[in-house]
């Protein structure tokens, strides 16, 4: 089978798996009374509505491999930075640094992704970014606020341009086995974190009692629990995309998942500090894209690091 | 040939139009926020805080097709005359009423260019400050032209329009904008009472203005 047809038999099941959930949504309408809004069921389309659109885009871009993966996730990270820079602190002074943060960092990042040089992009954001911005606001004078000001935007930078780009980043890992193949990786990663925050959200509604971070998230340990379970059952079976095996495959999804679920409780509570609801209004219905992708976030760096220390 | 230029002016005007507002939603994502009125065919004002040059073309993208094609801005001549390509924009691609600004020449008087344009059935958007406000308060003391359109036409809605975060994308003196997230917030309208005094009018509007702005806590 080559890596195209298993993409597409990819595709095939993610679109069969979300016309039972269209459906399931529209059989649950249909049972309730006309003219009663349901915030769940409506979260829920929204979420299916979205998914949607992510799994063509998704397909599209592991079908041109490397160039359009990364290109994919260029976007995404400039909208994730966008929304992230739109509620941090900054002053006049700190124009410049955006500037460069948006228009040279981030594509530099992706830049070095692309080609490949683990060495320069693992540290390029965490060590140069880092450095470089602060010297950048400081040359302007403006101290009020200095310290909040560069150590959000360097925050901004890690989580929506750093962290985003691991994922790409997945295909450049030498690991066993066939090239071509790495993409489906990321695939991998993808679907077992996304899959795994939906039954999360699922079982958290149906089972959940115990709030984890009470006033932060709706988030429940035993939606958690049953979230992770899922996602790890899910790697199980997707083990033939990677070359972990089953038992690794597992493993590797479990960890993913956990982190990228603590992820979006991190994010949801920077949400909560700044007094907005949403990152942004770009998803109709969902959010931001750092909505969408809180968890896959978190998960990215620590799945890359980890097969590359295991699997490399 | 004059007869080619306005030919030619008139087609590129929506084309420029769509390249502006497609611009502006790529680099600040501009979301219109409807909260005091429905985007409906109505003639009203917008007044709103101006910190950009940004701003005018900023409420101009947000406003859906049918709105803004009866939408005209009032803006300053001056700037707006400068070059060609200025020209060409506030006058093709806007339809600006253009003020000209000058006290000590003979000129046309502004109040009667803003109601004839009303009086031909256009909405408007005008900016009551008069100048950029470079300072760190919300707004500047609102000039007398909204109390003047208020008391002359008081049918027509005042919509106060608040805009967000233009400031932070194109500060004065930059050149290259950041792609922040802006919103347009537009409230509920607001009427001259009878026998209400101009400033205590001024107030309110620059009070309901304020009033508009979206919190975010830093």
């Amino acid at each position: 089978m080559t890596t195209t047809t298993e993409i597409l038999l990819l595709m095939l099941g993610a679109s069969g798996i979300l016309i039972m959930l269209t459906i399931f949504g529209d059989l649950v309408r249909a049972r309730r009374p006309a003219g009663a809004p349901n915030p769940v069921l409506e979260t829920y389309t929204t979420r299916v509505q979205s998914w949607w659109a992510m799994v063509i885009l998704m397909t599209l871009a592991l079908l041109t491999g490397m160039f359009g993966v990364s290109m994919l996730f260029g976007f995404v990270s400039f909208a994730a930075l966008r929304e992230f820079l739109t509620l941090t602190a900054k002053s006049k002074a700190d124009h410049r640094s955006l500037v460069l943060a948006f228009f040279v960092v981030l594509p530099l990042q992706y830049l070095f992704v692309g080609m490949g040089w683990i060495g320069l992009f693992t540290v390029f954001i965490p060590v140069y970014a880092f450095l470089l911005l602060p010297i950048v606001s400081a040359l302007r004078g403006d101290t009020s606020r200095f310290l909040v000001r560069v150590a959000e935007t360097q925050w901004g930078l890690m989580v929506s341009v750093f962290c985003l780009s691991h994922v790409p980043a997945l295909m450049v890992l030498e690991l066993p086995g066939d090239g071509a193949r790495r993409v489906l990786v990321i695939a991998f990663l993808v679907i077992v974190v996304q899959l795994g925050d939906l039954l999360d959200f699922f079982f958290g509604r149906r089972i959940g009692k115990r709030k984890i971070a009470a006033g932060i998230s709706p988030k429940t340990w035993e939606g958690m629990a049953a979230g992770v379970l899922s996602a790890t059952a899910i790697g199980g079976f997707l083990y033939w995309l990677t070359p972990f095996g089953v038992l690794g495959a597992m493993g590797m999804a479990a960890v993913a998942s956990t982190t990228g679920m603590f992820g979006s409780i991190v994010l949801a509570a920077i949400k909560k500090d700044r007094g907005v609801r949403d990152w942004s209004h770009l998803i109709p219905g969902q959010g931001g894209f750092v909505d969408q992708l809180d968890s896959v976030i978190f998960a990215a760096p620590v799945f890359f690091h980890l097969a590359r220390l295991i699997w490399t | 040939m004059t007869w080619m230029t306005r030919n030619l002016r008139t087609f590129a005007a929506p084309i420029v139009g769509h390249g502006i507002r497609l611009f502006a939603r790529f680099t600040t994502a501009v979301r219109a926020d409807w909260k005091g009125i429905e985007p409906v065919v109505k003639q009203r004002v917008y007044y709103s805080n101006h910190t950009s040059n940004a701003d005018m073309p900023m409420i101009w993208s947000v406003l859906p097709g049918a709105i803004r094609r009866q939408t005209r801005p009032v803006a300053a001549a001056d700037y707006w005359l400068k070059t060609p390509l200025r020209a060409f924009a506030g006058r093709d691609v806007f339809r600006a009423v253009l003020i000209d600004r000058r006290r000590d020449v003979e000129r046309d008087d502004p109040m009667a260019l803003i109601l004839a344009a009303l009086d031909e059935g256009s909405s408007l958007i005008i900016f009551p400050e008069g100048n950029r406000n470079m300072t760190e308060d919300p707004l500047l003391p609102f000039r007398s032209g909204l109390y003047n359109i208020a008391k002359a036409r008081p049918d027509v809605d005042l919509v106060p329009t608040w805009i967000a975060n233009l400031n932070t994308v194109m500060p004065k003196g930059e050149i290259i904008p950041l792609p922040l997230i802006c919103t347009v917030t537009f409230g509920q309208p607001v009427h001259l009472k009878d026998d209400e005094p101009m400033g205590d009018f001024l107030t309110r509007a620059a009070d309901a203005l304020v009033a508009q702005r979206p919190e975010v806590r830093k």
